[in-house]
């Protein structure tokens, strides 16, 4: 009984929290440039989702993040916008429409993920940040010169599909998805190469093998959010996704915390709304990214680990209790043949 | 005798407080709110410095006039900054929060092509008129009527530029541009286009991507080895001085011709007085100009800024507040839709830079200047050329 509160009860809570948002705006208390900030908050949060799962739970150290989120946004405008002609399209199609470009999206980021990841995850530390950092150059410089797409002048017409209920939904998604990835055996792999990868490696756990997997795992997330980011913008161009979006990125995923992913969610979501929150202080309008910079230096003198580096909402954890429950050692006999497994 | 003194001042007290409510009440309307959007923060914060001055100065005039008088309505007008850091999505939060928060009557900004980009869609669905103040690219004003500019177009300048040259004798050019930004490709699609047209001959094609690009020599040593009779480099601010620079060090004597982003002082103190003299660019306006509205445009700014000397972003971003102004003016309806209506048929207004109509397109038709650098680094008026 415990357990299915635990688990309906954060449900409940984002539809009720989507009906709120929606009621306020319809009393317009909160406006639609309200909405579009929290819908830019979603897309970072998925991000940081995504960047958590190779930095914070495999301990890679990714800084070409946002390579990843231009090729999801070019991949899902390209099918909405290029191949099934953007606001062309029938009514009653537009939501498959869109659904089949984000999945495409999370496709190509996906696939390019596999193909770098094989020969760079050999790598470690310094080396792996460079090549990753390089990777994300590499994409926007490429993006830049391919003229079907708008090379350097970016792809304008992109249909406006994301809403408010579709940034929600994919942060519900991605934060079931991470949870259960990470409590899986695949995920705890990771977490053992994170803590201690000679280690891991000598308790027979395939380290490349599993780094590759969490890699292309948060490639493929941040393919989809980068489709989310263009079918709110509408107009996505290769230097929107440069190097300082990865940093950003990076900032939200320390500023919450590593290895949290109710880290990630403060830290997308915080870290979004402060610098729109600071337009409210009319006439501070020129120290508002100074404000923004000291607010990050305090948090992290503070809570050296992040907001919450380490820690997690108890629906985002696993039940330890059940899990051990269920497991072969809280049973008097064991078959031989069960530890071989 | 005292008695009847103070009954009658206070009469006349009376009669003057009432007399002053009465034209208070029936004149003055409500409040106007203009959004001025801008990258005070960020790689292009220098920019955002001109631009708030700039507009700052239109304030200055509007209160000391009490507002702006529509139909013999006083309409005060306040104005609200914003940062867009430079940034798309930045700017269509901005744009977002001053037509939905704000609820503003016009928006005078950004600057740069690739925001307003971003950001028009939202103007236009929502019906509020938007002036970018130096975007130069023709897709701008393509996403809506409701989308204006201050500036000339792209294929403008690089007409200009490309007639200036052909002028001037150079028969060969070469050309360094980012291929990165619209605004530099812009430039010099139209340069080659008009250049050829007139018959000369583009000898070196040299292309770098990037903002944050730092060493052109590569570039510059084939430019070098090409030996053309003049350089055209449309780049960014911060990217000229250095290739200013690095184009001498390589041997590069032959002038260099720009856009209107050389324009401002910075470029010339950067690069140095001895490698950027003799070299010209398009400007919108000049300081130099002898033309009365220029010259009190030109001593207010340096009145109230410290003797700093006003640059393009500075005159194109009162100008395009200075035309919403003249647009509330001549609303038939104070509203968004009326301010868009007078906007499109503004003629003949006399500004700083020169008489501005808006032309078919949204696009103002104006003049443009050439400046040219002397021996000192100073940029010096040389001539004007029409459209």
């Amino acid at each position: 009984m415990k357990s299915i509160i635990r688990k309906i009860l954060p449900l409940i809570g984002v539809v009720a929290l989507y009906y709120l948002i929606m009621y306020l705006k319809s009393i317009k208390v909160m406006n639609p440039y309200h909405i579009q900030v929290l819908m830019f908050a979603g897309v970072n949060i998925i991000m940081t989702i995504s960047l958590n799962i190779v930095n914070g739970f495999t301990g890679q150290f990714c800084i070409g993040h946002a390579g990843f989120m231009s090729l999801g946004a070019y991949g899902a405008s390209i099918v909405t916008t290029l191949i099934f002609g953007g606001f062309s399209v029938a009514p009653n199609l537009r939501i498959p429409v869109f659904l089949l470009g984000l999945l495409a999206g999370g496709l190509v980021a996906g696939a390019v993920g596999l193909l770098i990841g094989i020969p760079t995850l050999k790598l470690k530390g310094d080396y792996l940040a460079i090549v990753t950092l390089a990777f994300g150059e590499i994409v926007r410089a490429t993006l830049r010169l391919i003229e079907p797409i708008g090379a350097a002048r970016g792809m304008i017409g992109i249909p406006p599909y994301t809403n408010f209920a579709w940034v929600l939904f994919f942060v519900v998604l991605t934060l079931i998805v991470a949870r259960n990835f990470i409590y899986s055996k695949h995920g705890r792999a990771c977490i053992a190469i994170r803590d201690n990868e000679i280690a891991a490696d000598a308790m027979g756990i395939n380290t490349t093998k599993y780094k590759i997997i969490s890699f292309v795992f948060a490639a493929f997330i941040a393919g989809v959010a980068g489709g989310l980011y263009a079918h709110v913008m509408s107009f996505i161009q290769p230097d929107t996704f440069s190097f300082v979006k990865s940093s950003d990125l990076l900032v939200y995923l320390y500023a919450g915390g590593t290895g949290s992913l109710t880290g990630s969610v403060l830290g997308g979501l915080l870290l979004t709304v402060l610098p729109e929150a600071l337009r409210a202080f009319g006439n501070l309008v020129n120290w508002r990214i100074v404000i923004y910079a000291v607010t990050l230096v305090i948090i992290m003198l503070y809570r050296p680990l992040g907001l919450c580096g380490g820690k997690e909402l108890p629906f985002l954890k696993i039940n330890r209790k059940s899990l051990y429950e269920k497991s072969i050692f809280s049973r008097k006999t064991i078959h031989p043949s069960e530890i071989s497994n | 005798m005292k008695k009847i003194y103070v009954v009658l001042s206070v009469l006349v007290l009376l009669t003057m407080l009432v007399s002053v409510a009465a034209v208070s009440a029936a004149e003055t309307g409500e409040t106007l709110k203009i959004g001025v959007v801008s990258p005070i923060s960020g790689s292009a914060a220098l920019a955002g410095k001109y631009i708030v001055n700039g507009v700052k100065l239109l304030e200055n005039e509007l209160n000391a006039a009490g507002g702006v008088m529509n139909n013999g309505v006083l309409y005060p007008i306040e104005f609200v900054y914003e940062d867009n850091e430079a940034k798309e999505d930045i700017t269509t939060n901005v744009y977002q929060k001053l037509i939905y928060q704000d609820e503003v009557i016009g928006i005078v900004g950004p600057d740069m092509s690739k925001c307003i980009l971003a950001a028009g869609t939202i103007a236009q669905s929502a019906g509020c008129p938007a002036i970018g103040t130096f975007t130069t690219n023709v897709a701008v004003t393509q996403v809506g009527d409701y989308l204006f500019r201050a500036c000339f177009i792209d294929p403008f300048q690089g007409q200009v530029a490309a007639t200036y040259a052909w002028g001037e004798g150079y028969k060969t050019a070469a050309v360094l541009y980012n291929n990165a930004d619209a605004y530099s490709k812009g430039l010099y699609e139209a340069f080659v286009q008009s250049y050829e047209a007139l018959g000369g001959k583009i000898v070196e094609t040299q292309a770098y991507s990037g903002a944050d690009v730092k060493d052109y020599n590569v570039q510059l040593t084939k430019i070098a080895a090409a030996k053309p009779e003049c350089v055209f480099m449309p780049n960014l601010l911060n990217e000229v001085p250095l290739q200013v620079q690095q184009a001498r060090a390589n041997g590069i004597t032959v002038p260099l011709i720009g856009g209107d982003s050389w324009d401002t002082p910075e470029v010339a103190q950067v690069a140095g007085a001895e490698n950027i003299k003799g070299s010209v660019y398009i400007s919108a306006f000049s300081p130099d100009n002898p033309d009365p509205i220029a010259q009190k445009f030109v001593n207010d700014f340096k009145t109230a800024y410290n003797g700093d000397v006003p640059n393009s972003n500075a005159v194109l971003a009162y100008e395009a507040g200075a035309m919403l102004v003249e647009a509330i003016k001549n609303a038939k309806t104070v509203d968004r839709a009326g301010v868009r209506d007078a906007l499109a048929q503004i003629e003949g207004l006399a500004l700083p830079s020169g008489v501005v109509t808006v032309g078919e397109d949204r696009n103002p038709i104006k003049g443009a200047a050439i400046l040219q650098y002397n021996d000192q680094g100073v940029a010096t008026f040389l001539k004007n050329v029409n459209p």
